[in-house]
């Protein structure tokens, strides 16, 4: 094909592609997307990794023995670990009912699942405040019988799961759509009965937008902000997560340990960049096989 | 019909634990800030939503996220565009950064950019020179708003312009279209719905935004204040009604911004059933 073109009498004046812009025009908009990029998105992470080592190694590390640091470390892995298995589960059950059954109210249950990305951090932690809190209208009751929800983990588990209750349920309802359910029919037909087929046939082939999904609820459950601190209180000791303790220490004009707790965030983020994208690219993979089938 | 729509197994039992789950974490909640909002009636919560320094920091959370995903409009498409189209060493790498704004936790990112801009930063202290101060300015806010609004563009522009049909842009060429041309006159209006849509997700994540921007912006009343900040001044005060009137309006506007862009999808869901 390429020598029945060139043996054309092709004016050197015409682009060799009609349908891509000249090489100038590609080199400029690459620079310039390289610059804005790294100007913009990567210098600010690249500014976190300075401060936290900008008194050295050794101030780097005392801030995690310190005792509050740590405690907000270990604070935020509880709440995660509660946090993400909760909506794992939610995520599944959520994505099998939407993708295998019609029903009425389905449309709006998926708006549903979308909510949390709408709503404000802020707004998600008031309305824990508004219903469990001391003022909520179940606040009494919870008081009585010597349960505390806000200013206390439970509040923090709350809010996390509420925040990050989509990121499930968004990476697999596509894939499960576009997969569609003839082996899960198959494996009915043989007498597999449900949980058999959820093991055997569904986790399989949606492993890696489960995975994907795992990892972005994770990465905000660990890293969430506005709607923990609405429900957190700022007890240090008791109450404070990784962000929090970094909003403390950056108050008391600590730079350098703040930047040190948002360096292990920051590190956390990459990491799930960096799976993300493996497991994206794996998902097109198994997309493209079950649009070969 | 009615019975082919339930073959598989578990639709009472996915369909249950999700609804019960969805109870317990959104929908009982939301109850409470409907309750506390107008426990003091429907005045009490104008009145709250009309003080002049909530009015104010509606100007700032509203104006600044419009702005800001306004320029994200322009830079999101250039981003999708190079990284859609064009094959070079480190495109992956790009690819991957896009959705940086996204991992990062909000406080660090706040941190960071007010590290970068504030007058002896590395950035910020370039500017001072010509008289820009963008830390603990309205400018400071933009900054963040845009940085975490970045992705929702880029990620929705992205898979149109990967699926446009090239014979499109081949029958352009061959009529005597230039590049720019048919970038204008195709190209674009086909990517117009989307673009739009983008610029919704980025403006509505925008408006609740908290943490990137609390640190850049130094929270004055009236000039770089926030609609989420005031809501949780008044929290410190004791003031719940008036926490959950501002509540009640900042969920007002977002049910309003998800209403758009539903519809913006709708329009480009159409769009592409035509073509």
């Amino acid at each position: 094909m390429a020598g029945v073109v060139s043996s054309l009498p092709v004016k050197a004046s015409i682009p060799r592609r009609a349908t891509t812009e000249p090489l100038w025009v590609k080199i400029v908009l690459i620079s310039a997307l390289v610059v804005f990029f790294g100007l913009f998105l990567v210098f600010p992470l690249f500014i976190v990794f300075k401060e936290a080592l900008s008194k050295g190694m050794g101030v780097f590390l005392k801030t995690f023995e310190d005792s509050a640091t740590a405690h907000a470390v270990w604070l935020t892995l509880i709440v995660a670990a509660i946090a993400v298995p909760l909506n794992t589960a939610f995520g599944i059950a959520a994505a099998w009912c939407v993708t295998r059954f019609q029903f009425f109210g389905r449309s709006l249950l998926i708006s549903l699942i979308d909510l949390p990305l709408w709503v404000s951090p802020v707004v998600a932690g008031l309305i824990y405040v508004m219903t469990f809190g001391a003022q909520g209208w179940a606040g009494p009751w919870l008081k009585e019988h010597g349960i505390q929800v806000i200013f206390a983990t439970p509040g923090l588990v709350l809010a996390t799961v509420f925040v990050t209750f989509p990121f499930v349920a968004r990476s697999l309802i596509p894939l499960m759509q576009a997969q569609g359910h003839k082996e899960e029919e198959a494996a009915m037909t043989l007498g597999a009965n449900g949980w058999h087929i959820l093991w055997r046939v569904t986790l399989p082939k949606i492993k890696w937008g489960l995975i994907y999904g795992i990892i972005l609820c994770n990465a905000r459950a660990m890293g969430e902000f506005g709607a923990v601190s609405v429900v957190s209180g700022h007890i240090r000791n008791k109450t404070n997560t990784m962000p929090l303790h970094i909003e403390i220490l950056y108050n008391e004009y600590q730079f350098a340990a703040a930047f040190a707790v948002a360096s292990v965030l920051s590190i956390l983020a990459l990491v799930s960049l960096a799976v993300k994208t493996y497991a994206e690219w794996k998902t097109d993979q198994q997309l493209r096989e079950a649009s070969d089938i | 019909m009615a019975a082919r729509k339930h073959i598989l197994p578990g639709f009472k039992f996915s369909l249950g634990y999700t609804l019960v789950y969805l109870s317990i974490i959104v929908l009982i909640p939301f109850s409470g800030l409907f309750l506390k909002a107008f426990a003091g009636g429907w005045q009490n919560v104008i009145s709250v939503m009309l003080e002049p320094r909530a009015v104010a920091s509606y100007y700032v959370s509203f104006g600044i996220s419009f702005a800001a995903a306004l320029v994200n409009g322009v830079f999101g498409v250039l981003a999708a565009w190079v990284l859609a189209r064009y094959r070079f060493p480190g495109r992956r790498i790009l690819d991957a950064i896009v959705d940086l704004p996204f991992a990062l936790p909000t406080a660090v990112a706040g941190i960071a950019l007010t590290a970068i801009y504030a007058k002896n930063g590395p950035i910020g202290s370039v500017l001072a020179p010509f008289g820009i101060q963008v830390a603990y300015t309205q400018l400071g806010i933009f900054v963040a708003l845009t940085f975490i609004g970045l992705p929702f563009v880029v990620r929705t522009v992205q898979p149109v312009i990967q699926d446009l049909a090239v014979e499109v842009e081949e029958a352009a060429a061959t009529l005597g279209a230039n590049r720019f041309q048919t970038f204008w006159r195709i190209i674009l209006p086909a990517l117009i719905p989307s673009i739009l849509t983008g610029i919704a997700l980025a403006f509505g994540r925008a408006v609740g935004e908290f943490g990137s921007v609390i640190f850049i912006s130094g929270n004055l009343p009236f000039r770089t204040e926030i609609t989420p900040w005031l809501i949780t001044v008044k929290l410190e005060q004791y003031d719940y009604t008036g926490a959950a009137a501002l509540g009640f309006v900042m969920l007002v506007a977002a049910f309003l911004i998800l209403l758009l862009t539903n519809g913006l999808q709708a329009w480009d869901q159409r769009r592409k059933g035509i073509a």
